[in-house]
């Protein structure tokens, strides 16, 4: 394996697609301002709503409910700050982006087998009448779990309550139907299935009266003000038409992460994987190697090739204990130990026997010098 | 594509709308090209080779930016673009020093609509916002600027250099009378930086909006400037992951980075003698256009107004008739996020312009692919079309070829 690079560091972000990277090319090769009333102008007002209707295909959204913003993150803030007159709720599994924009919410309780705890959102719900918003992510960005996201949009529409949804890890991994899973609200991102970053959506199923974050001149609506990032826009669509053709590529994704769960479990009895009894993703891992810190494993495995991370990579230059298998109940000791695998479709069974060969050899040193 | 398009005046509309964007310099897409497929490494993931070379790039773009405008690397924070720095620039000092006793927010009237829509979001947390008349001649009043600002001002924003009408502020004395009464001074310069000289040491701006697409850069891109010594500390607009200081969260856009950094470069090699080019081609393109039609009338100070750019009023035309009537070319009647409204610009009726003249009145963008050749064309086009409807010729949209 000397010289061999696998990336497994997918949910952190992935390769441009050659459909989204050729999208972009052209669309930087656009002169026009999407807002220009000639003839370049309605060139570029073009590309923007073909990629709009690409995007609310991905998630069997109506176009004219896609907002694209900057990214994940501003989506997220968007949604989470455009209803100031509601309270919020939000799964103890959530991306800093939705945490970090919702300071006050209450944190709805998660299980140790990964997944929110339906029951408390509803308790939750019942304790507090006033009209609330409700945020789960689809799948979580660590241990891969899929949320009960449509039992949880009816519990919340029971009460009266709106339901967000970051969908940006299940997103072009998953089918995803916003009307099936009771979404009110969506976040998607570019990057994570293969579009370029500096790019993402806020899609909203109705119309609802959002207070904007960014305010100016008007485009999006009135929803969300700035210049289109017009080859961002268009690469973003190209990579959600290819992502929404080329789903059963993950069924072949899916057999490489279990075979690389049961060879590190072979190797390793006393390995954990997190959330494996949970619906999760075809793509993520989430072990602990117990006793050996994740930042050692992991600068262990980056010397030898193998890209894998602590956890979300926005604190992954830092690493800290994740809040996510806090949440789960973890014990710290297999929490401080855990690393994240993430595959994607180009993922190939080289890059597992790398993986397996890498972590193998570390379990084995680690294990040598304890004895 | 676009820069050869421009070149051939024959073969596609010459673009003349440079303040609404400019085409992506090729040597800038030449340079993000590869970060998008092969080096797509997230530039948070410090934990292997990926994102460590993605960041470097990130620093190495932060380092090209900070060198055009004279600050320090660690004083850039990346944004999606100037309209977001602007909302966060506005917003995030009147509610960072809120704290402080501090209730006032001061701007003037011809600002971009993110910079007035901003204030008017304070206004509505309780601000005391003041929107300051101009001069006709577009220039700020720096007495009344001086009357206005006092001790309970948390910002005071304004344009560097004008989008429609290309005015450039006194920056510097603004800053000294923001300064003064403790007051944090915020310019947007998404029309500024990269086209004049600017220092933001030597001009003393506390906080700066940049825009890569108004550059020759790539869109979704820009940079709020962010003073360290002494500090401006403004609330982040939104939080998350925590990535640039805090300040700004959403994983990095490496590739709009890159090509940022490599437009910033150019600019600084190229910008002084951009700016000769284009000042000469507009005052060709002045001088052709009141050969024929003496009575036109320029918007904004003569002088002190970026080289490329001209807002001119045509009296007794309708803009959008003249613009129908010039299939030919590429021009706007101001601001492009309002283009498609029908209302005369804000700004124009600031200057003290009645309807009829702000409604007869063209933005013209010169930039860094118009040719002389371009400017004497449009100068021939513009001026057959503005005596045909004169002569009242008017021609309907499809008799103009337009569909």
């Amino acid at each position: 394996m000397a010289g061999r690079l696998s990336y497994l560091d997918w949910n952190a972000t992935a390769p441009v697609r050659p459909e989204a990277a050729a999208a972009v090319a052209e669309a930087l090769a656009t002169a026009g301002n999407p807002s220009s009333v000639h003839r370049a102008g309605r060139t570029a007002r073009r590309l923007v709503e073909a990629a709009r209707a690409q995007v609310a295909a991905l998630a069997a959204a109506r176009p004219e409910g896609v907002i694209f913003t900057s990214g994940g993150t501003e989506a997220n803030a968007l949604a989470l700050r455009a209803f100031p007159e509601r309270r919020i709720l939000v799964s103890a599994l959530e991306h800093d982006s939705v945490l970090g924009n919702a300071p006050g919410a209450v944190r709805v309780p998660a299980g140790r087998d990964g997944l929110v705890d339906l029951g408390s959102l509803a308790r939750l719900l019942a304790a507090d009448r006033r009209p609330a918003l409700v945020s789960l992510m689809f799948a979580n960005n660590e241990t891969g779990a899929i949320q009960p996201v449509a039992e949880a949009a009816r519990i919340a529409h029971e009460s009266g309550a709106w339901l967000h949804c970051d969908a940006v890890q299940g997103a072009g991994r998953e089918p995803l139907d916003m009307r099936r899973l009771g979404c009110d609200l969506m976040t998607l991102s570019a990057h994570k299935l293969g579009g370029p970053t500096g790019v993402g959506a806020l899609i909203v199923g109705g119309d609802f009266d959002i207070t904007p974050l960014i305010r100016g001149g008007g485009q999006e609506r009135g929803r969300r003000a700035g210049t289109e990032n017009l080859p961002g826009i268009a690469g973003f669509g190209a990579a959600a038409k290819a992502a929404a053709a080329d789903l059963t590529v993950w069924r072949d994704v899916a057999a490489l992460r279990d075979q690389a769960e049961r060879r590190l479990l072979a190797i390793a009895p006393d390995a954990v994987v997190h959330a494996a009894a949970a619906p999760r993703l075809p793509n993520t891992v989430c072990i602990s190697m117990p006793g050996v810190p994740a930042s050692t494993q992991v600068m262990a495995l980056d010397l030898v090739g193998v890209m894998v991370s602590a956890g979300a990579a926005c604190s992954s230059g830092k690493v800290r204990r994740s809040h996510v298998l806090d949440a789960m109940g973890v014990p710290e000791r297999e929490a401080e130990s855990a690393i994240r695998i993430s595959l994607g479709w180009s993922t190939a069974a080289a890059d597992i026997d790398h993986l397996v060969e890498a972590w193998g050899a570390l379990y084995a040193r680690t294990r040598a010098s304890a004895a | 594509m676009t820069a050869a398009v421009a070149r051939r005046p024959n073969a596609a509309p010459i673009y003349l709308d440079y303040h609404a964007t400019t085409p992506c310099d090729p040597r800038v897409v030449e340079a993000m090209l590869p970060w998008f497929a092969e080096k797509f490494g997230n530039p948070h993931s410090l934990t292997h080779a990926y994102g460590r070379e993605a960041e470097r790039a990130v620093e190495q773009a932060r380092t090209q930016l900070a060198d055009l405008i004279g600050a320090e690397p660690r004083e850039i924070v990346f944004t999606s673009g100037a309209t977001e720095a602007n909302n966060m620039a506005v917003k995030g000092a009147a509610r960072f020093h809120r704290q402080f006793g501090k209730d006032g927010v001061v701007t003037l009237a011809t600002e971009h609509k993110c910079v007035l829509e901003s204030a008017r979001a304070m206004a509505r947390e309780g601000f005391r916002v003041t929107i300051l008349p101009i001069g006709r001649d577009g220039l700020v009043d720096l007495d009344a600027l001086a009357r206005t600002i006092d001790e309970r001002t948390a910002i005071v924003s304004v344009m560097a250099a004008h989008n429609e009408i290309g005015v450039i502020q006194p920056i510097k004395q603004i800053a000294a009378l923001a300064r003064a009464k403790g007051a944090l001074f915020h310019t947007d310069a998404a029309q500024a930086v990269g086209k004049i000289a600017l220092d933001v040491g030597d001009l003393g701006v506390d906080l700066m909006s940049i825009s890569g697409h108004k550059v020759y850069g790539p869109k979704g891109i820009g940079a709020l400037y962010m003073r360290r010594r002494p500090r401006a500390r403004i609330e982040p607009l939104f939080d998350g992951g925590g990535q640039e200081r805090g300040m700004r969260s959403g994983t990095l856009p490496v590739p709009l980075i890159v090509g940022l950094g490599q437009a910033a470069a150019l600019a600084k090699t190229e910008m002084a003698s951009e700016a000769q080019r284009l000042l000469a081609l507009r005052a060709r393109f002045l001088a052709g256009l009141r050969a024929k039609l003496p009575d036109i009338v320029l918007n904004g100070h003569a002088e002190r107004r970026l080289p490329g750019n001209l807002n001119l009023s045509f009296p007794g035309l309708k803009a959008f008739d003249l613009i129908t009537a010039c299939p030919g070319l590429a021009l706007s009647t101001g601001s492009a996020c309002t283009a498609a409204e029908i209302e005369p610009s804000y700004v124009l009726r600031a200057l003290g312009l009645g309807d009829g003249l702000a409604a007869a009145s063209l933005r013209i963008g010169l930039g860094r692919f118009t040719t002389a050749t371009e400017v004497d064309f449009a100068v021939d086009v513009l001026t057959a079309a503005a005596v045909r409807l004169r002569s009242g010729g008017r021609m309907t949209s499809e008799a103009a070829g337009i569909t």
